[in-house]
This record gives structure tokens, sequence and C-alpha cells, in this order.
């Protein structure tokens, strides 16, 4: 019996000792990336204006011509436009089929449309990518115009990555709507959609809004499949059809291409941390609607 | 005005076209994928290396690389997200330090898997000196994974009855006897499932292995299995490509003149290997049930 105390003892230790790795794991990411991020602005002597609000992105450009130029907002602007047009394009969309298979088609419709959802979740990025770059950029090139390689080409492919996000968030935010709303409303004599749109729709606002910021907050940190169809230009997003970059194309395309410590290399790290900072955000929005739906 | 009767049905009528389109657009999704790639997919492609520059290369060692990589991730994976799940399902009363718990969590769920790569690049690389390895890639992956796999395990976990528990510790059992014996017996059929999903999930991962794993694969000798040997397929030290990395790989920098057959080929293969994991996941998850509760 004592040895069974002791066991009890260990395996709880064992738990802790799992949760607290995670807190470390944790702090740790933080640490390395802000203090590589940092470094630009306190070794380098860059200023954080310059980074986030000028355009032109030349970190290699000697001192005699004014140099480094590390303007990061054409990434941060390309990130923003992209990541908010794939939402939305998507948005309606989504809460349409998270309508459909709670309220509309609970049953058979619902038992097809899971199964599909998660086939969706489950397609590598890339794959999205290379469909995107084999079937969505020649598409643009022949019948909408310029390259193909575009911010469009990159907004329809995040749709269609984060459209599981969002339908799914929302369809369980309604289906937990209490079956007594429902009721009341069609015993008033609403129809259904009135009772969608007047009743259910606003009740379940809350997780909704939730999914949708999941969503941007995928779309936002979503690397390879936006990098193999947006085109990779340093230029503000300023046309649909014209190629750009993001904050996380720059940096797969960069970050092997410069050495450690220069301050080109800094800059991409730079906008690292400014990607977990924005995903922290994320977060924190997410936790506020929380709490206010819980309040309610 | 159109009368609410009639609003409604085109309401109806709506809300079933978006559904039926989402219905196509995966059907043809997979059917392309699958139409492209099944036609380039054959023995020699996925057993040969690729070869740079001419055509006829294939993806064995990427398929090889990518199966490795997954094994070792749910290895480091799956005892630490456990353990981190049972804490916060059995052990641990709400308290500041589970909120922080929590908090980190969720972070680490939410980061860029790109800033992982990145962060991996910056810990296992350089500051371990592991260089772009197998190890290295399997640990970024296992950060990725961690905060899915404690999230699953604490759903499962809390989702067993309390009765259950209440009979084995009434029986005099300890709590951690309780937890060994009874409830995580229980949680069974949903771990399992979970496990595989994730699996799935951490299969197709491309972006958190470019800087870690690396975009290389050196020459492997199939015929060496001494995990010591730097020219073994097991040696953990080597860069390792994946399949998804091979798939970004060879249309960003790709040489070989058959580089859209490739992705095509490696595309299908990728995808069926995770749908393979998304249907066993299911078929595991009912057998289980049947088994567990003897329906």
């Amino acid at each position: 019996m004592a040895d069974q105390k002791i066991i009890n003892k260990l395996g709880k230790s064992f738990t802790m000792l799992c949760a607290t790795f995670i807190i470390l794991t944790t702090l740790s990411i933080i640490i390395f990336i802000a203090s590589k991020g940092l470094s630009t602005f306190i070794i380098d002597g860059a200023s954080i204006g310059n980074f986030l609000f000028t355009t032109v992105w030349r970190p290699d450009a000697p001192k005699s011509e004014g140099g480094p130029f590390i303007g990061a907002l054409p990434f941060i602007a390309g990130s923003v436009a992209v990541s908010l047009l794939a939402l939305i394009l998507i948005t309606p969309f989504s809460i349409g089929v998270a309508i459909f298979m709670s309220e509309i088609s609970p049953g058979w419709g619902r038992k097809i449309l899971q199964p599909i959802i998660e086939v969706f979740v489950g397609i590598p990025s890339v794959v999205y990518g290379w469909i995107g770059l084999s079937v969505m950029v020649p598409f643009i090139r022949n019948h909408i115009g310029g390259l193909g390689f575009s911010l469009l080409a990159g907004a329809i492919v995040l749709a269609i990555m984060i459209f599981p996000t969002i339908a799914s968030v929302s369809t369980d935010s309604l289906q937990t709507l209490s079956k007594d709303i429902r009721e009341a409303s069609l015993a008033l004599g609403a129809t259904r959609w009135q009772t969608i749109r007047m009743v259910l729709l606003p009740a379940a606002l809350p997780g909704i809004l939730t999914g949708v910021v999941l969503g941007l907050a995928r779309a936002f940190g979503e690397a390879l499949a936006v990098q193999m169809v947006i085109g990779n230009a340093v230029r503000m997003p300023d046309s649909l059809l014209k190629p750009m970059h993001t904050m996380t194309s720059i940096i797969t395309m960069e970050m092997s291409n410069t050495v450690m410590g220069t301050v080109w290399n800094d800059a991409l790290w730079s906008i690292a941390l400014l990607l977990m900072l924005i995903s922290f955000m994320f977060i924190m929005l997410i936790r506020l609607i929380e709490s206010r739906r819980a309040a309610r | 005005m159109i009368n609410a009767r009639t609003s409604d049905k085109i309401a109806t009528f709506v809300f079933c076209t978006m559904a039926l389109f989402v219905t196509m657009i995966l059907l043809a999704l997979v059917g392309y994928i699958l139409y492209h790639g099944l036609r380039v997919v054959n023995w020699h492609f996925l057993t040969s290396p690729p070869s740079a520059f001419r055509a006829g290369g294939g993806v064995g060692p990427q398929i090889f690389n990518s199966f490795l990589i997954l094994i070792l991730t749910m290895i480091f994976t799956i005892p630490i997200g456990l353990g981190a799940g049972i804490y916060l399902a059995e052990f641990s009363r709400e308290t500041r330090w589970t909120k922080i718990i929590r908090i980190c969590t969720e972070t680490l769920a939410s980061l860029p898997s790109i800033v992982i790569g990145l962060f991996g690049l910056l810990f296992f690389v350089t500051v371990l000196k592991w260089g772009f390895s197998i190890m290295s890639g399997a640990l970024a992956l296992t950060v990725l994974n961690l905060p899915v796999m404690t999230r699953i395990s604490e759903d499962t976990l809390r989702s067993v009855k309390n009765e259950l528990r209440e009979a084995s510790l009434a029986l005099g059992a300890t709590q951690w006897q309780t937890i060994v014996h009874v409830v995580l017996v229980a949680a069974i059929p949903g771990l399992v499932t979970g496990i595989i999903l994730t699996a799935g999930r951490v299969f197709g991962e491309a972006a958190a292995l470019l800087y870690t794993a690396g975009i290389t694969t050196p020459p492997l000798e199939f015929s060496n299995w001494n995990p010591f040997n730097s020219n073994s397929p097991l040696y953990l030290f080597r860069p390792a490509e994946t399949l998804a990395v091979h798939i970004w790989k060879v249309n960003s920098e790709g040489m070989a003149p058959d580089a859209r057959q490739i992705a095509d080929g490696a595309s299908a293969v990728l995808i069926i290997i995770v749908l393979l994991f998304n249907i066993t996941a299911r078929w595991v998850a009912r057998w289980l049930y049947k088994r567990t509760t003897g329906i």
C-alpha cells in the first residue's frame, strides 16, 4: 500500500512536469524570437517607426546610400490585405453552410458535410498551394488578367483553407443554443428564415465571431500556400491582380539566403516577432469575445 | 416586400445550394489531385530517389523521411501531451497555476507554424548545433503538436463519467491507479482517434520543417540500418526533406523538367495518406467503442 502511495505521488509529479514543460516551451519561444527580433532595433539601431511605416525594403543597401532600408509595411499591408479579402470572400458562405448543418438539415445533411469539412481540414497546406499554382494562377492569367500570381490568387487559396474553421465553429455555436428559443420563435408564427435571421444568428454571434477570428488568425499565419501563389514581389498591395509579398512569404523566401547576424537577417526576425505579437493579439481578442459571452 | 413564406423558401434554397457547392468543391479538389497524380504514381515513383536535373525522379526517400519524422514526433508528443492532459483533467483544481498552463497551451496552439519552425532554427539547429536534421524537425513538430495533444487528452478524459472514478476510489484504489486502470482505459477510443487525426496533420506539415529538417536529403543506403552511421536512413542527425516539403521545393526551386508531374504525384500520395489517416481514425473509433462498451 505504501508503494502505491509513492507511485501515486510519482504519477502526479510526472503529469505536473509535463504541464510545466508546456509553460517552459511557450516562454522559451517568446524569449528566443523576441531577443532575435528586437536586435534589429537594439543592436543594429534601426527605428521601429521606419520598420513599421516605410515601404522601402533594401536591407543590403550600403550606408553610403543611406541604407539599410528595412521598411516592412508592404509585407504587413500584404498580409492584412490577403487575409481580410479571404475573410470577406468566405465568411458569408461558411456561416451559410453552418446554418445548413444545424438548422436546415441536421440529420443526413450534417452527416455528409461533417466528414467533408474534416477532409478540408486534413488537406495539407502545400497541396492547397499546389492546386492554387496549377489551377488558380493560370485561370486568373487567362480569364481575368495579369500574371496570375496575385493578391486575388492568394486570397482565394486562403479562403478555401479557412472555410472549415469558420464553418465548424459557427455550427457548434448554433447547436449549443437551447431548443426553447427556436420553438418560441416558431410558435410566435415566425418562419424558419425569420427565426434564423432574428433569433438564432444574433444569439450565436459571439461564437461565430470566435470562428471568424480563428479563421483570420489561420490566414495570417499561413506561409507556404500563400507564398506559392502570391508572386513574391516587394510592393504595396495596390491591385488585386498584381504580385506581392506577405510577412510569412518574405520570411520563407529570404531567411535561408541571409547570414545570421546581418541587418537583413535581423529584420526578417523582426517580422517573425511581429507575426507572433499579432497572433497573441488574436488570442486576446478571442478571450475578450468569450468572456463577454460568458458574462451574458 | 416579398412575403415571409417566399423569402423563407428562397433562404432554404440558398443554404442548400451553398452546401451542395462545398461538396462539389471538395470532390473537384480531391478528384483533380487524384486524376492528375495517379497517372504519375507507380512503383518506381514511390521507391526511387528524386533526380535533380533529369526527368523520372521519384519520392521514395521523402516518403520514408515523412514517416520517420512522424513516428519520432509522436514518440515525443504522446507521453508529454497525455501527461499534461491528465494533470489538467484529473489533478488540478482551477487555480492561477492551471490558468497559466491553459493560456500557454492556447498561445502555443495559435502560433503560426512558420514561427515554430523559426524557433526550431534558433534553438535546435543553431544553439544545440544539431543542424538541419530529423531530430530538429521532429522536435519542432512536437512543439506544434503538443498543445493539440494536450487539449484532446484533457477533453477526452473529462468526458469519462465520474461514477467510474468514484467506484474505483471507493474500492480503495489510489488516484493514480484509478487514472491508469479506469479512466485511461475508458478514454482509449477518444484518445486513439485524436492521435491518428493529429498524425495526419503532422504528416502534411511543411512550413515548420523548412528551417528545421531542411529541404535536402543526402544519398541514403537503404541496406544500412545502423542508426549511428551517417548514411543510414535511420541516422537522426541528417537533413531530411519530407513529402510535403518536396512539393513546395520542386515548385519554388526545382530544376527537374518534370516538376509538374512530380508535384502532381507527390500531392496525390500525400492526400491518399492523409485520407487514410482520417478513415482509419473513424474506423478505429467505431471498433474500439464497440469493443469497450460491448454493444
